[in-house]
């Protein structure tokens, strides 16, 4: 299902966008409460999926402070929903791998005048390889979610059923074979998905070394 | 930073949300939904007046929250009372009566409480009696609110007698038919879902035909009084086209294996 | 415009985890002379550059410069380390690094990084990725990443300990023609003969403190203290 895809690579997408550098920042900065906040971004990568889809649906509601936007039971709000869940992922495994190379790195960058925010972005395109798996499992995490997408998305036939609440609905109509085949479908694309990303890693590592 | 965040957002949002066409959000329920009535009915209704209708399928009682938070335009439930209820308190307009269908008594081919027969409240008298397992929804629904009158016409306060023979599972009607498959227990189901519902296991239809199971639908526009952007002008359309004749025999024609599902009851 | 030299350090201690590895040095470095940090292994030399560059603050005493804007102080400035961080970019792309940190703006850019890679011989090497590259072709590109920005201040960190012979000799070819432009050359080394090769002057360093300071001519045949000395004597048979 296209949809499925269209969302949860959105979501990936934005949450890699903000949370590529904002890991970074926070493994190459130095300020008050640094350590709090990379346990605080740990323990975010379990948010639970139905959690994060009802405090969505209250922002979003009608009744809630965003509701004029007009945006629950729509796409948009299912990929703001992932986004959520997916940006904690993507910053803390970034913030882990930068932290790592910076300790290689560090001496060099700063001899050569890079400081700050900007010898994290140097840093992130270096190791781009490496946050191949990040956003992998951010995509993962995406993909295989029920509870924020069926809570935001409401499963409108038609406009925001993805395979997982498909799967969901098929299962409670006691239709198990359908359900069984959108699982697998959804298990062989997230496959291809990962044995693609690995296979364009491997060979950009051994061009680029 | 900032023309990131901009760009993001127009990104976001601009999503596709088929905001093109006219559409209106109707709060209805799993039943309803499950039953595949909406997949039958709605592409005339779109294809009729080009408006386009989003289902979203909870449970009546969340359902009729939806309406009153405003996330829905219409709402389309089967609970006569929480319905009434819902009019009262301002949220509800223009209320029409759409269909009805029944409900039936589900359980196992043993039937080892001798359910069977035309008596729903004595059929439930005798469950009770003899503890079997018995499943029920307990969500709010308006299947949910059918049990517990049954219930009551057979003078038990549910879900007060502790036992564990009678199972709330806090869920639509297809898991909890999923959960007394797997339990051969009994539950009382709409004939909807159970016709659709392909995991029966030993189950099978004990009661119907019941005059107290049948289940009466209502459908209503949530007030723009309370809600003022709701959809008014589509919302209406829907209405008057569900009452229409045209509405109502599309409602008439559904069937399951050749079995009507709902029967149409506009007045 | 000032030069950024003379360099003084004033009783300039760095002290970690309750030993000081840097204890109370003080020296001034003027243009001209190639100056050696000349010492056994934990002597600190590799601390001492580090305060001098800025990459350390000291805990006492003070490392003062003749420009008080510490981003041109950092500016003129250039650092090569033992093993050689190339990012994984092509060879030309990290000389230009350095060069786009510092603003300067682009054709001038690729044009200076070309040219610092000519003078360490590697311009036909440009567009490898620079990874791939041997360990003596990875430093010579460190050292024209270095080059690239025209520091007053060259500081090299035992730029040769993991390279073989055959490297070695071509850095030191490179190091030598920085010198003659008129660089200021720091470099820290335990290899004597190397030390004699490029160096005019040495500071030799001992259990953190600053032992002796002589010119290369008097401190070999002749070293003053008893530390220099055994120094001297024990890696002899290794020069």
């Amino acid at each position: 299902m296209r949809l499925s895809l269209e969302v949860s690579l959105s979501a990936v997408l934005v949450a890699t966008l903000a949370g590529l550098p904002l890991g970074a920042a926070i493994a190459v900065g130095r300020f008050p409460g640094r350590r709090a906040l990379i346990v605080l971004l740990n323990a975010l990568m379990g948010l639970p999926p139905v959690v994060v889809g009802l405090l969505v649906y209250l922002l979003l509601s009608r009744a809630g402070p965003l509701g004029e936007f007009g945006l629950l039971f729509t796409p948009s709000a299912m990929v703001i929903a992932q986004t959520l869940l997916v940006l904690p992922i993507i910053a803390a495994l970034c913030r882990q791998a930068v932290e790592d190379a910076w300790l290689e790195y560090e001496e060099q960058l700063r001899s050569l005048g890079a400081e700050g925010l900007r010898a994290a972005l140097t840093l992130v395109w270096d190791i781009r390889y490496s946050l191949v798996t990040a956003l992998l499992a951010g995509l993962g995490r995406a993909c295989a979610e029920v509870g924020a997408v069926i809570i935001v998305g409401g499963n409108i036939d038609g406009v925001t059923r993805v395979m997982t609440t498909a799967i969901a609905l098929e299962t409670s109509k006691g239709d198990l074979p359908l359900a069984l085949a959108l699982g697998f479908v959804l298990i062989a694309i997230v496959l291809a998905l990962n044995a693609g990303a690995y296979l364009v890693k491997d060979a950009a590592q051994r061009r680029f070394g | 930073m900032g023309m990131i965040a901009a760009a993001l957002a127009a990104f976001v949002l601009s999503l596709p949300a088929h905001a093109q066409r006219t559409h209106i959000t109707i709060a209805s329920t799993t039943s309803t939904e499950q039953s595949g009535l909406f997949r039958h009915l709605l592409p005339k209704f779109t294809h009729r007046t080009g408006i386009e209708v989003r289902v979203v399928a909870l449970g009546t009682g969340q359902a009729l929250d939806m309406g009153r938070r405003g996330d829905a335009d219409v709402v389309f439930v089967h609970d006569a009372a929480a319905e009434k209820r819902f009019v009262d308190e301002g949220y509800g307009v223009g209320h029409r009566l759409v269909m009805y269908n029944d409900f039936v008594l589900i359980g196992p081919k043993s039937d080892p409480a001798v359910a069977r027969g035309g008596d729903i409240v004595a059929a439930l008298a005798k469950i009770h009696r003899a503890q079997a397992p018995f499943v029920s929804r307990g969500d709010k629904s308006g299947t949910h609110a059918a049990e517990l009158r049954l219930w009551k016409l057979a003078g038990l306060e549910m879900p007060a007698p502790k036992g564990a023979w009678y199972r709330e599972t806090g869920s639509g009607m297809g898991p909890a038919l999923n959960t007394a498959s797997g339990l051969n227990a009994y539950v009382l189901a709409d004939r909807g879902t159970w016709l659709s519902f392909r995991n029966r296991g030993a189950l099978v239809i004990l009661v119907e035909g019941d005059r107290r199971l049948f289940n009466q639908y209502g459908v209503m526009l949530v007030s723009p009084a309370k809600h003022p952007h709701v959809r008014r002008e589509p919302g209406l359309r829907f209405i008057d086209w569900l009452v229409s004749p045209e509405g109502q025999n599309a409602i008439a024609e559904y069937r399951i294996g050749g079995e009507p599902l709902f029967f149409p009851s506009a007045r | 415009m000032n030069g950024i030299l003379p360099l003084r350090l004033e009783e300039v201690t760095f002290a970690a985890g309750g030993h000081a590895a840097i204890d109370r040095v003080s020296l001034e470095l003027t243009a001209g002379p190639s100056t050696i940090l000349l010492g056994a292994n934990g002597a600190g030399k590799s601390v001492l550059m580090r305060l001098m560059h800025g990459l350390l603050v000291p805990s006492a005493g003070r490392v003062r410069w003749n420009e008080d804007d510490p981003r041109s102080v950092r500016r003129r400035q250039a650092m090569v380390f033992q093993r050689p961080i190339m990012l994984r970019r092509s060879v030309l792309a990290n000389v230009e690094y350095g060069l786009k940190v510092a603003r300067v703006p682009e054709p001038e850019r690729r044009a200076s990084a070309l040219e610092a890679l000519a003078s360490v011989g590697l311009a036909h090497l440009a567009h490898r990725p620079a990874r791939t590259l041997s360990g003596g072709e990875q430093q010579r590109v460190a050292l024209a990443r270095a080059w690239a920005l025209h520091p007053e201040v060259l500081f090299l960190d035992e730029p040769t300990a993991s390279l073989d012979p055959g490297a070695t000799r071509e850095i030191e070819t490179v190091i030598k023609a920085f010198d003659a432009a008129g660089t200021k050359v720091v470099m820290a080394t335990h290899n004597l003969g190397q030390a004699r090769r490029l160096g005019d002057e040495v500071l030799f360093l001992h259990q953190g403190r600053l032992v002796e300071r002589a010119a290369v001519d008097r401190f070999f045949p002749q070293p003053a203290s008893a530390e220099a000395a055994a120094f001297v004597r024990g890696e002899l048979p290794w020069a």
